[in-house]
């Protein structure tokens, strides 16, 4: 140890946080494919934060500049359209990342004791981010931004008694204009990616406080050698930096394929209408909130008014995404991972995933009749899942877990 | 009660506004353009400027950007290309004031920055070749893309004087012109990303050999035979 480290560890605890979290922090050798996703998140965040700062020192948080200064961006700044094609497909990207990161937590268990507060947390930032990603396409004041932002917010309106004193509250206004631009634009750059950056370290302390699951589903901390090292762990720096490196490296080679030859992605990332200038006297054709958002939209539109109010399907919504909540105390099945879970279980969560996928695409489908039963339906099997857990996630034979990691 | 009444009437035009979406689809010529060409681009902003100016801006382009974009001296657009501007480092906007416009039309010809994007070049190629003649119309036309639009067919004059192929080659000008002026940048992109990825690509090989080198501890050195 050379002096100038230790006149700081003198004053910091340096050394000791660099052990604790990289050089001894023991990790499953056995992690696969699925468990790419946190550390790519980490890449997501920090990039999204970086480019939106350059965006920000070019954009116009006013309902007249807007639009105008989003344009001025993509042609008069200097590699501005690179930053701001990085931050749109950055957001979707992220969606994609964060989707496979929690179906990681489903395929493995990962919420399950001791691990309940790690997917709490995980649960607010997932909701903080669609929040955030919802006011953020708000922004550039496209067509989509202002009627997307128009439906998404009158549904609090439906809320009884405080619904319409709630909607002026929330925009500002009477109607989504120039007020509810600027507390987006405030809440969207400021507060929320601040709370995000709070959430995603504490995620991570807790992370590794009770250490990371794996593929097997067992707690290697359980099999420890006799200076206290988990037997199956190995330490996350170097061997995970320099794995992570190379899935950031193909990520991103990904990411840039989108982003230098399709940014648009055929109106997935950034919807046609959204280059039409936001018009409140014009309602567009079709609006559909972007990908993310449509399991939870197909839900909202599955649900039927009750006397003429939308309030059910509201709550519905919100109910999609509270469920998630309750994960690790609705399983009780004795085994983590999907390994040793019995068949019956492997085929219910197909079901469900599924069933997450159609709503998803049923959400951006028009309106029809045979689409509206679909959705129900698929809303119900949606919900089952949770509401059945309990019973079925003790049924059908489970397979023995191995004391030690396999592969 | 009134925005609650909103509420329900937005939800409810929104459900069904869709089916009018569904069904108002025709179909569009594949437009085919490509944004390299660039004797086609100049010829588009000829064209453009000629026909399309007079009524639509495109004030997100600024003059000197086709210049340089489109390998033009700046005095050759000053002289040829600039009708209503003053400076080369102007945007392009159109000299005809928007409350005579909306009174000549019934609107305010829309802005065409972003047209190739909000619509697409395939609209944009079937659209300019749609025009028919109908005596109801106060122009004297109807489009079959855009039905009962208020522009005027102002490409008659090269329909009329042009061969069928030589007039689908000018609208194809015009819209490949539009779809660079839709996004600028897509010079820059699609020429630069091939070597983005290559660089990512050789960055991959590397970075996945140095993890290999790493990694071979864990399978055959120090954490295997740990227990």
């Amino acid at each position: 140890m050379n002096n100038k480290q230790s006149w700081i560890d003198q004053r910091f605890p340096l050394s000791k946080v660099i052990n604790e979290h990289l050089a001894e922090y023991y990790t499953p050798r056995n992690f696969n494919f699925w468990y790419f996703f946190g550390g790519l998140a980490v890449v997501m965040l920090i990039m999204q934060l970086v480019t939106g700062i350059f965006l920000t020192m070019h954009y116009k948080p006013d309902a007249e500049y807007a639009f105008a200064s989003v344009e001025y961006i993509m042609r008069d700044v200097e590699w501005g359209w690179f930053i701001r094609y990085m931050h749109s497909t950055g957001a979707s990207a992220f969606f994609v990342i964060i989707y496979l990161h929690m179906m990681r937590a489903l395929l493995y268990g990962s919420y399950k004791g001791p691990r309940e507060l790690i997917w709490i947390l995980g649960m607010v930032l997932y909701i903080l981010l669609l929040a955030e990603a919802f006011m953020g396409y708000v922004l550039p004041w496209g067509q989509m931004s202002f009627w997307g932002a128009q439906v998404i917010i009158s549904l609090f309106g439906s809320v009884p008694i405080v619904g319409p004193d709630l909607l002026v509250w929330i925009l500002g206004d009477y109607a989504v204009g120039d007020a509810t631009l600027n507390r987006f634009f405030s809440l969207h750059v400021v507060v929320i990616p601040l709370i995000l950056v709070v959430l995603v370290f504490l995620h991570i302390v807790a992370l590794h406080h009770v250490g990371s699951n794996n593929p097997d589903g067992i707690e290697i901390k359980k099999n420890k050698d006799a200076d206290g090292i988990p037997k199956d762990g190995i330490p996350f720096h170097p061997y995970f930096t320099i794995k992570d490196s190379v899935v950031v490296v193909g990520f991103l080679w990904i990411f840039c394929a989108v982003v230098f030859y399709a940014p648009a992605l055929n109106g997935y990332f950034l919807e046609a209408p959204n280059f039409i200038e936001a018009n409140p006297l014009k309602t567009p054709e079709h609006i559909a909130p972007l990908w993310y958002l449509t399991p939870y939209y197909s839900v909202l539109r599955a649900i039927p008014p009750l006397f003429g109010s939308q309030f059910p399907g509201v709550l519905g919504m919100f109910a999609a995404l509270g469920v998630f909540f309750l994960l690790p105390w609705l399983d009780r099945s004795p085994v983590k991972s999907i390994r040793y879970r019995s068949p019956i279980y492997k085929w219910i969560l197909g079901v469900f995933v599924l069933s997450f996928i159609v709503l998803g695409w049923l959400g951006v489908q028009p309106v029809t009749p045979l689409y509206v039963l679909m959705a129900r339906i698929f809303t119900i099997l949606y919900f089952s899942f949770f509401i059945l857990m309990p019973w079925f996630s003790t049924l059908g034979k489970t397979k023995e877990v191995p004391e030690r990691v396999t592969g | 009660m009134n925005i609650k009444l909103k509420l329900i009437v937005g939800l409810s035009v929104l459900l069904f506004s869709v089916n009018i979406f569904a069904a108002g689809k025709v179909h569009l010529d594949h437009a085919n353009t490509d944004i390299f060409d660039e004797a086609s681009l100049q010829n588009g902003a000829k064209l453009f400027m000629n026909y399309c100016s007079g009524c639509h801006e495109i004030s997100l382009m600024r003059y000197n950007r086709i210049a340089k974009d489109l390998n033009l001296t700046e005095e050759h657009v000053a002289k040829n290309l600039m009708f209503a501007g003053n400076k080369v480092g102007e945007a392009i906007t159109t000299a005809m004031p928007e409350d005579a416009a909306a009174k000549w039309f019934g609107g305010v010809p829309p802005d065409l920055s972003l047209v190739s994007r909000s619509k697409g070049t395939d609209w944009i190629y079937t659209y300019l070749r749609s025009f028919y003649d109908d005596e109801e119309r106060i122009f004297g036309v109807n489009n079959k893309v855009l039905v009962n639009a208020s522009m005027p067919d102002v490409l008659w004059p090269l329909r009329e004087s042009q061969s069928e192929a030589a007039f689908d080659q000018s609208v194809l000008d015009i819209t490949n012109f539009l779809d660079y002026v839709g996004e600028p940048a897509k010079l820059i992109r699609l020429k630069l990303g091939k070597w983005v990825l290559l660089f990512l690509g050789i960055l991959f090989i590397l970075a996945y050999m140095l993890k290999k080198e790493y990694w071979k501890d864990v399978k055959y050195g120090i954490w295997r035979p740990r227990d």
